[in-house]
């Protein structure tokens, strides 16, 4: 047991590590990245990760017709801006924040519903550093209410 | 040979931290199974220093909210109907980890019907049974005292009691999904979806199916539906590779429903981006084709009663 002792408390240390980065992606999403769908009520789904630059996530939702919806893409100060595309079932590619001056969030309504794809990618910083950095994304979704 | 030993406890302790580095890596690295969809080459012509770090995607699935879902049930016509809700006194009857995640879903979708029709003192009634199952659930957290009192506080104002639902929802979401219990948020956000189907197809009244808004947006819960199945499957298993068996079963219940969708056609044409307008807000413009058959409904409506009745018995 003694031998494993090191092994435990190593495991220990390195899991409340990972504990607090989580609980701050919360905090970041909750406090910060919500602040961008003012105007718009906040679904409640929680989407946020820990990535690193060069990094990419996508994300599948169904958008409904009549509703007007914001989409905000935060990502934490250690990163560089953070890149992202919306796009159709038919690889259309319908919005791209690189056309649009790296905007946070993109403000729209459908016609009719459509299941969407969100390619969300952290840009490699042109800044030289020994190691990428590693910060929290968050994808937040708001609706208006009518 | 003491010094020897010491090395070898060393080099184990570096196996022991790659081990917990590459498990914590491949937690965000699930990749979709059908992600050759869509490429992402606009993003890759970069070339740079940091190429040899991990391009693994992390895969979100987004289902409408509770509070979503109600808002879609009721911009589609539908009225208010207390009785439709899951009984409050159900609340003490669920012991197991799959229908306390199921019925925190339903109940926080009640919750937010209620909101949105003005029902203050029913939505008090029904934070108050979110809280206790999320209590239950380890969830003490996301609706505390203060919670319950600036509900109580703001009853009358539907603006605040939204923003009290959206941020309860995202605090027990977010704790389960920090937590490692991914799967158990992932039920939880299949009873809020099957609940508002419950809801809505219980509105429809007796009148024809086609061109009925409800039952055109009911139907359109099918491209929902492949987001559900495909949320599950991905969390079938666990970074072990053990199955959850509370996920195979959901997967397994939900076989029909899934037949019952199959006999609804939902049929959505490529979208034309128009410039925003006025107000700064793009129109995405395209066609949806839908044919829902009064046979294909009624068979639709029985699989969710049967299936959301089972949960909350």
């Amino acid at each position: 047991m003694k031998n494993f002792l090191p092994y435990i408390v190593t495991l220990a240390i390195l899991s409340s590590c990972s504990i607090v980065v989580n609980a701050q992606c919360k905090g970041f999403a909750k406090k910060l990245c919500k602040l961008e769908l003012t105007g718009y009520v906040h679904d409640g789904n929680y989407h946020a990760a820990i990535l690193t630059e060069g990094e990419e996530a996508e994300l599948y939702k169904t958008f409904y017709s009549g509703q007007n919806y914001r989409l905000a893409i935060c990502g934490s100060e250690a990163l560089p801006p953070i890149e992202y595309q919306v796009v159709d079932s038919y690889r259309n590619v319908l919005f791209d924040n690189k056309q649009h001056s790296m905007n946070s969030t993109w403000d729209f309504k459908l016609e009719s519903s459509q299941q969407l794809k969100i390619l969300v990618k952290v840009p490699v910083s042109e800044k030289k550093t020994e190691f990428p950095s590693s910060g929290c994304v968050a994808i937040m979704f708001g609706f208006q209410d009518k | 040979m003491r010094q020897f030993y010491f090395n070898l406890r060393l080099v184990n302790l570096i196996v022991l931290l790659g081990l917990f580095l590459l498990n914590d890596s491949c937690k965000s690295g699930k990749r979709n199974q059908e992600g050759k969809e869509v490429g992402l080459e606009d993003f890759l012509t970069e070339e740079d220093i940091f190429d040899d770090i991990d391009k693994a995607k992390k895969i979100f699935y987004s289902l409408p909210s509770p509070l979503e879902t109600a808002m879609l049930i009721k911009s589609a016509g539908a009225s208010y109907n207390e009785t439709v809700l899951n009984d409050l006194n159900n609340v003490e009857k669920y012991s197991t980890n799959k229908s306390k995640a199921l019925n925190l879903g339903i109940y926080t979708t009640d919750l937010s019907f209620a909101c949105l029709f003005d029902q203050a003192q029913t939505s008090l009634k029904y934070m108050d049974a979110t809280r206790q199952l999320a209590t239950e659930m380890g969830i003490s957290d996301a609706i505390d005292e203060e919670t319950m009192r600036r509900l109580e506080q703001n009853l009358n104002n539907r603006d605040v009691v939204m923003d009290i639902i959206s941020e309860t929802f995202l605090n027990s979401s977010s704790y389960l999904k920090e937590n490692d219990q991914q799967e158990v948020a992932a039920i939880v956000l299949v009873g809020g979806w099957l609940e508002g189907l419950y809801i809505g197809t219980q509105m429809v009244g007796s009148g024809p199916t086609k061109g009925n808004k409800l039952v055109d947006r009911i139907a359109e819960q099918k491209l929902s539906f492949s987001i559900v199945e495909r949320m599950l499957q991905d969390n079938k298993k666990n970074q072990l590779g053990e199955e959850n068996r509370d996920i195979v079963e959901l997967i397994n219940e939900l076989h029909s429903l899934k037949s019952a969708f199959a006999n609804i056609e939902v049929q959505t044409s490529a979208i034309k981006v128009e410039d925003e307008d006025s107000s700064h807000v793009t129109l995405l413009k395209s066609q949806t084709k839908i044919n829902v058959t009064p046979e294909a409904f009624a068979e639709l409506k029985t699989a969710v009663k049967t299936l959301r009745n089972n949960y909350v018995q």
